[in-house]
């Protein structure tokens, strides 16, 4: 039983990483309706630029998370800008799926040549000690509590900047439709780069927190959890904050349960299983909003 | 018809392009006046080609997103090479054996296609991408933990480990888990592949340009307006998958045919992802782009081995621009306004 | 006369709201017939529910004595409906003969395996397939354009070929939504001479629904008046027109 509940702790603190990558995928994809694929990438970002600041600089952790929250945005706006923008409107939308490809092969080889291949041991920014619980049958370390501690506090503070404030309304509006949005008077172009902004921002906290409790940095950390990340958000209805929530918790939960009970080679197979389940039982996913075209 | 003759015309320009390219490369290998780099690279273009071409009938004329078709391929793969090392020995002329293993590797991806088409095909767009993303995830992570061997008594089978298979110790491991299968006869050559190439043409063209075809590209177009006229969208999707993925089979079955070792995680998402960029970066429906873009993009990771290090950074680059350039609305008004003064002229002759 | 559409007591509700009420109708063969009424009455609801879009809540449809009521939009249109859309629909990257050629899709047939290997009977089912695609095309004035692709064409022409492909599918019913929207008074006398001669030529049925009064009034022998979703009047064109219940609905209090 106590295993059990560590087992699910992990998995939600882990998914608790899902869930803030996701939340960051969702946003973009409800506003610039594209799979930005190189998203996972910036997290990697995220990771080496707190890496580089702690062991480079020596800076404190709170610093070092601050710096790659800068970085990071920075990076999603210049990409959106550079990248992304100039291809608004294109005949097809996969032109900037292809392109978000490029990017995100762009950022892993910046990253093999500024930092090598070597995998890089990341020091946690996380001091709070370890709780034990059940006369130390579970033990819940700081890692996991800061984790799920950060993802609640990132989902609260989203929803009431999306209800409450100004920017939020118009990311709401522009997600809805951006030529009418536009006729409101609302500044499209930067509506959706400060989505950019937050999403990355979100991935380098998330980059510092998924390093802080995997302990390994490498270019290519940030692929399979950005794809993970986005398997999330559809499992919740892609375009919706709470969904991406509930999906990334759930996603990392059955990952660690299937790894600890089924088998760890397979733990990834069972959960793009339960993705394909829910998808062909919900085609929308569990809170999306089911489009019906008119005739 | 005159409409008949142009697409007559287009399709000859295709298979003589793949035709004259396959004898300028046969007399350059017969010269000698090609690195043996290059030549490493032969079958793995024709493979990618076939993955392109055929990954397009799904993208560009069915209009569906796949991001699965890897899985496809890795299928193809492993049930040829397991077919091939069991009858190595049986059936000693490597040519018939290879031409089984090809049709089997289809055979068996066609039938994973239909199996996967029918219930995923309800989706639509980016859900449809990640469900076919998840099932070639899901294929790659079970082909790693099968185990299958032979002895005398039979075929053994395990998924944890070699050893739990219960296998006399004169028996052969076939399919090693993670390592996969080790020793597939390399019968496969830059002929075989080209042919493969033509006959993957032969199909996709043929199909398109036909009744069929045109049931498909109405589904793409307008869904509901193509059910009004009484177009069974259903079959028409699930026909466009299907082919698909045989075709993606075959293109397997030359891989693991080219490889000493064929391991299940060479197959991730990252191969669908790189067909996805061919068929894109040629042309959405654009076959003979298709192929193209899959020659050019496999060899200029090649052509940039001087860079070294930066050979993959400049890959990505010129990914990004060329998509821009090709894609852009404003790139596209640009080339429209300075470009097209030179090569209207041109244009008009060559039409 | 005999009789090929025939309604009773169609109805349909999404969700809470009654969309399509005891709607009733029945239509003569060779019969040119008017579906008119106020914005949002329910008339293009009325062509979903008759072509299987969706499904009535209640309610029989016959054609030609062939009750298709709750079948697919594809049975049906085998059965004998086809029809044109309000917002165009038309098959945007493809030429303007292939929109007509898939029309002719479940007319003419060659197996999957001979269209790839180019067998004799694919050529001759193509050949009869292009003949009459073009013999269709002529029609309606778009033999010189066969080649273009169906978007480049101009707006009016977009809605010919609309009706073409749908004439493709050889239909004994023909539903036309909003024929005429968008086509200045020239274009909509030629429409109005072209849907005539459809009629007459194909020996068809044609219901269609305008809001152009000229054409309604042209072309139209019966009409039905639709008004929050049920038949506020029905009958022959001219007593329908001045009957003042329908001028109270189309011009309010």
């Amino acid at each position: 039983m106590s295993s059990f509940v560590s087992y699910l702790i992990n998995g939600i603190s882990l998914g608790s990483v899902y869930a803030i990558i996701a939340l960051g995928y969702t946003m973009v994809y409800g506003i610039a309706k594209m799979l930005n694929f190189a998203h996972g990438d910036v997290i990697m970002v995220g990771g080496y630029a707190a890496l580089t600041m702690m062991t480079v600089s020596g800076a404190h952790p709170l610093v070092a998370i601050l710096v790659a929250v800068l970085v990071c945005t920075t990076l999603g706006i210049t990409i959106e800008r550079v990248a992304y923008r100039p291809l608004r409107g294109a005949a097809s939308p996969l032109a900037v799926l292809i392109t978000a490809i490029g990017v995100s092969y762009l950022l892993q080889n910046l990253a093999l040549l500024i930092f090598g291949a070597n995998t890089k041991s990341f020091q946690s920014v996380v001091t709070i000690p370890a709780v034990k619980l059940a006369d130390g049958a579970i033990n819940i370390t700081g890692e996991t509590i800061v984790t799920i501690v950060a993802c609640i506090v990132i989902m609260l503070g989203l929803t009431t900047f999306i209800k409450k404030t100004k920017a939020g309304q118009a990311m709401l509006a522009v997600s809805e439709d951006k030529g009418a949005a536009q006729l409101m008077g609302i500044n499209v172009n930067g509506t959706i780069a400060l989505t950019f902004a937050i999403g990355s921002a979100l991935a380098a906290i998330a980059g510092v927190l998924l390093c802080s409790a995997y302990p390994s940095l490498t270019p290519y950390t940030g692929a399979m959890p950005g794809i993970k990340a986005f398997v999330a958000a559809v499992f919740g209805g892609i375009g919706s904050i709470t969904g991406a929530m509930i999906g990334g918790i759930l996603l990392g939960v059955i990952e660690i349960l299937g790894k600890a009970y089924i088998s760890s080679q397979m733990a990834d197979a069972i959960v793009f299983a339960v993705l394909i389940i829910v998808l062909l039982v919900k085609p929308t996913g569990l809170l999306g909003k089911q489009i019906q075209e008119k005739v | 018809m005159k409409k008949m003759d142009k697409t007559f015309k287009s399709n000859c320009i295709t298979y003589g392009m793949v035709i004259a390219a396959y004898i300028i490369v046969q007399i350059m290998v017969g010269t000698g006046n090609i690195s043996s780099l290059m030549k490493g690279l032969l079958v793995p273009v024709c493979v990618y080609i076939v993955m392109a071409v055929s990954l397009n009938l799904v993208v560009g004329i069915s209009g569906e997103l796949s991001l699965g078709h890897a899985g496809f391929m890795c299928v193809g793969a492993f049930s040829s090479a397991f077919f091939s090392k069991c009858v190595q020995e049986a059936l000693p002329n490597s040519g018939f054996r290879f031409f089984l293993a090809i049709v089997l590797g289809a055979a068996v991806a066609a039938v994973f296609g239909l199996l996967i088409g029918i219930p995923v095909l309800r989706l639509k767009g980016d859900y449809l991408a990640i469900v076919t993303l998840a099932f070639g995830e899901i294929i790659k992570n079970v082909i790693n933990v099968f185990y299958i061997g032979k002895d005398s008594t039979g075929f053994h089978f395990s998924m944890k480990d070699q050893f739990s298979m219960g296998m006399e110790p004169t028996g052969t491991v076939i399919l090693n888990g993670p390592q996969g299968i080790t020793g597939t006869p390399k019968d496969a050559s830059f002929t075989v592949g080209v042919i493969l190439i033509l006959i993957t043409l032969f199909v996709v063209l043929n199909l398109i340009n036909s009744r069929d075809g045109r049931a498909i590209k109405s589904i793409r177009d307008n869904r509901i307006a193509a059910e009004s006229v009484g177009i069974n969208i259903t079959k028409y999707k699930l026909m466009a998958f299907t082919v698909s993925a045989a075709l993606a089979g075959a293109a397997g079955a030359l891989y693991a045919h080219n490889l000493a070792t064929l391991q299940g995680k060479k197959f991730d998402y990252n191969m669908s992802i790189m067909a996805l960029v061919f068929v894109v970066l040629g042309g959405i429906g654009n076959i003979r782009g298709s192929v193209i873009a899959a020659v050019v993009l496999t060899l200029l990771p090649e052509l940039l081995r001087g860079l070294s290090d930066y050979r993959m950074l400049i890959y990505a680059i010129v990914l990004i621009v060329m998509m821009l350039f090709n894609w852009a609305p404003k790139a596209l008004e640009w080339r429209e306004r300075y470009l097209s003064r030179f090569f209207r002229k041109q244009e008009k002759e060559g039409k | 006369m005999a009789v090929m559409l025939d309604v009773k007591n169609l109805g349909i509700s999404f969700g809470g709201l009654r969309a399509v009420n005891e709607f009733d109708l029945t239509i003569e063969k060779g019969q040119l017939y008017g579906l008119i009424g106020p914005n949002g009455a329910g008339k293009t609801t009325v062509f979903n529910l008759l072509t299987g879009v969706y499904k009535p809540t209640e309610g029989i449809v016959k054609l030609d004595g062939e009750n298709i009521t709750g079948k697919s939009t594809i049975e049906i249109n085998k059965a004998g409906i086809a029809r044109t859309f309000q917002n165009i629909r038309l098959f945007k990257a493809m030429s303007v003969l292939d929109n007509v050629k898939v029309g002719l899709h479940n007319e003419h047939k060659y197996s999957t395996l001979s269209g790839i290997f180019r067998t004799p009977s694919y050529r001759r089912v193509e050949k009869e397939m292009n003949e009459k695609a073009m013999e269709l095309l002529k029609v309606f004035d778009l033999d010189g354009q066969a080649d273009y692709l169906a978007s480049n064409l101009p707006y009016g022409k977009q809605r010919k070929l609309e009706i073409a492909r749908a004439l493709a599918t050889d239909p004994k019913l023909l539903l036309l939504d909003e024929p005429a929207a968008g086509m200045n008074p020239n274009e909509t006398q030629e429409l109005m001479n072209t849907i005539h001669f459809v009629r007459d030529h194909f020996d068809m049925t044609v219901l269609l629904i305008e809001h152009d009064m000229k054409l309604v009034s042209g072309i139209c022998e019966k009409l039905t008046v639709l008004n929050f979703g049920e038949v506020l009047c029905q009958g022959d064109t001219a007593e329908v027109l001045s009957n003042p219940q329908v001028i109270t609905a189309y011009l309010g209090e």
